[in-house]
């Protein structure tokens, strides 16, 4: 999918965000870079406060300022960078050429509106429709989501639907508009398994149907080998590994990875399968004072001297597909073949 | 909607009933006597017998209550003892005068309230928020009786604008009735509009952070109609619950307010008739005030219900 000839959809350079608190500034995204092109699904996967739904928010100016504060970087989306629009022309690419899926169907819709009014409200801002025009097409696109009987619900309440239903309100609203990127932050993360299941195949189809570039932002590891064509590991607001998703869950070239990855239960095999689940010892640093050098250093049973005062950068990985791309100073599967070999 | 307009005017019942048998188990602790009191200096035991008799005023508290409960049921509430005339008469004549104060005084607290809030909402932390903060304080801790002296001191006196009391009809002429319930409007509704500013604050704040204000500004909606559209509506149940208990207030009558301007309102019919042992009048009115804090709740029930469309199933 990824066509590294083409100008990308969205580039973003060494964004940094920072919030400022009493206890001191928290950095939570650390110079993170990485571009997405055309039609192409990005999984992005880290633990909470690793800064993955922080830095989308902040690069459509969507997290509180202050505390919160974009301490550098670029954003580049169709050329233009993001960071340097003004709030009235970020708020046209808000909703219209970037569309938005949120974590809780159940508090990310208005409870006080009709599903309707909810619909229609980027139809009037970014197309310009009339309310007519705007109620058609909000009937269309519940009907694209697949929500039964549309017409009669759409001057029905959120409370009115199931959850599972709301995500699909809500995924009608971020694609209403017929958006270049989708962007679903934990869209599936407060559903139970089998409606996750519905959602993740409801965006695949309307993918195929729509072809819109989507950036789906969970820690649910099992949903982006579903969805991804890239996954991209953050921790501690850093990119640690990135690289097509076939080769990320075969050939992890991060500890960090291999951990979330072994942490994953293994429902395939018989006996084989019924191992022990990992778990990451330690927890995630703070983000007041980060360590001078990787992030997941302290905890990391591969790291080496260097890994503890010096960031690695986000390189090719030596040997692994291409764009498979990996921050670390040690070579895990070496680490690991020796390992095996003991 | 009805099921439930209905099982609120059956629970009305009960607690009208309750405040009505307080108030007048309470007034029986009043020191005094409502005989004596009435025959003034020349106590002629006869005529205290024949005031007693008439009154029912040596009957056990039991039938005395029930004399009364009686002839509120049959729409008598009573007759005044000093002023000799039927409390609901006077009731329907101070009535409108302190309807039409809490109105003007509601109406200067939400304007000035409500906006100032929401500022101070938006503008967390900023200079606005500090203002209106400041302002909030300000009118919660200067008391209502000395502003009012204050306005009076400066616009009746100094510079002779407005009448220092007093009422007049609005159906004897409009621009003199509002002259003389401006000052008094104002005072009052500035006391309330501190309290409304903070709880438009706090309400404010919550629903800001939610996160469908989040996905209203995801959408691209301009700030003022996140602002007005998407937050100021869930958030006005709290704005109008105080609403509702506020006026509720106003209209039990504001005693110390009605006293500096002299406006003849509810609060000093009360004062009046608690001064002179006038319990039918201090009874009639006090039910009358019950009655219209149900109605209130009542309406602000309803009126929240149709800003949150989850209420209305209850």
């Amino acid at each position: 999918m990824t066509a590294p000839m083409t100008k990308p959809l969205l580039d973003v350079r060494d964004l940094a965000v920072a919030f400022d608190t009493d206890g001191g500034a928290v950095h939570a995204v650390n110079g993170v870079s990485y571009t997405l092109h055309e039609g192409e699904t990005l999984g992005i996967v880290g633990e909470s406060g690793s800064g993955k739904s922080v830095h989308v928010l902040a690069m459509l100016g969507l997290i509180p300022r202050p505390p919160g504060r974009i301490t550098g970087g670029q954003v580049l989306f169709e050329g233009r960078d993001l960071l340097a629009l003004k709030e009235r022309e970020l708020r046209k690419v808000r909703g219209g050429a970037i569309g938005f899926v949120f974590q809780d169907p159940m508090s990310s819709l208005n409870p006080g509106m009709t599903v309707a009014a909810q619909i229609i409200e980027p139809l009037r801002i970014h197309l310009g429709l009339d309310a007519r025009a705007a109620r058609v097409r909000a009937k269309e696109l519940l009907d694209l989501v697949r929500i039964p009987n549309a017409g009669a619900r759409l001057d029905q309440y959120p409370h009115e639907f199931s959850g599972g239903q709301r995500q699909r309100v809500m995924i009608a609203i971020g694609l209403s508009c017929r958006p270049k990127l989708l962007i679903a932050d934990e869209a599936t993360t407060a559903l139970d398994v089998t409606v996750q299941a519905e959602i993740v195949g409801l965006v695949q189809e309307l993918k195929r149907e729509l072809g819109m570039a989507i950036i789906w932002i969970t820690h649910d590891l099992g949903v982006v080998a579903g969805i991804s064509d890239t996954v991209q590991v953050m921790y501690a607001g850093r990119i640690l590994e990135r690289g097509p998703v076939d080769d990320i869950f075969s050939d992890p070239r991060n500890a960090y990875t291999l951990g979330l990855l072994r942490s994953l239960p293994d429902l395939s095999g018989g006996r084989a399968g019924r191992r022990r689940l990992h778990q990451i010892e330690g927890a995630p640093p703070d983000m007041r004072h980060l360590p001078p050098g990787d992030p997941f250093a302290p905890r990391n049973a591969y790291a080496t001297p260097r890994c503890r005062t010096e960031m690695p950068p986000l390189a090719q990985a030596p040997g692994a597909a291409p764009g498979h791309l990996v921050a670390a100073w040690y070579d895990l599967p070496q680490l690991l073949s020796r390992e095996a070999a003991r | 909607m009805l099921r439930f307009l209905a099982r609120r005017l059956a629970l009305a019942i009960p607690t009208l009933i309750l405040a009505s048998m307080i108030i007048f188990a309470l007034q029986q602790l009043l020191p005094g006597d409502v005989a004596t009191a009435l025959t003034g200096e020349e106590r002629d035991p006869q005529v205290i017998a024949f005031i007693r008799e008439k009154y029912h005023l040596d009957e056990p508290l039991p039938v005395r209550y029930a004399y009364w409960a009686g002839g509120v049921l049959r729409g008598d509430l009573g007759e005044s003892i000093r002023l000799q005339k039927p409390v609901s008469e006077l009731i329907v004549e101070k009535l409108p005068v302190t309807l039409e104060l809490a109105c003007l005084a509601m109406l200067v607290a939400l304007a000035i309230g409500v906006p100032m809030g929401v500022l101070s909402a938006v503008k967390r932390g900023q200079a606005a928020d500090t203002i209106a903060n400041g302002i909030a304080l300000w009118g919660l801790s200067v008391p209502n009786f000395w502003l009012g002296i204050l306005l009076i001191l400066l616009f009746s006196v100094e510079l002779g604008w407005l009448p220092a009391s007093g009422y007049v009809s609005p159906f004897e002429s409009m621009s003199d009735n509002l002259a003389a319930m401006v000052m008094p409007a104002f005072v009052l509704g500035n006391a309330i509009a501190a309290v409304m500013m903070r709880h438009t604050r706090a309400a404010m704040l919550g629903v800001l952070g939610s996160d469908y204000v989040r996905t209203a500004r995801a959408k691209g909606v301009s700030p003022l109609r996140v602002t007005l559209r998407h937050a100021l509506p869930n958030a006005a149940i709290p704005i109008i619950t105080l609403g509702a208990l506020e006026f509720g207030q106003l209209l039990s009558g504001a005693v110390l307010t009605e006293q500096v301007f002299s406006v003849p309102g509810f609060g000093k019919l009360m004062v009046d008739a608690v001064f002179n042992r006038d319990f039918a009048t201090v009874q009639g009115v006090v039910i009358c005030t019950a009655a219209t804090y149900i109605a209130l709740n009542l309406a602000a029930d309803l009126l929240s219900a149709a800003v949150n469309p989850k209420l209305r199933r209850a």
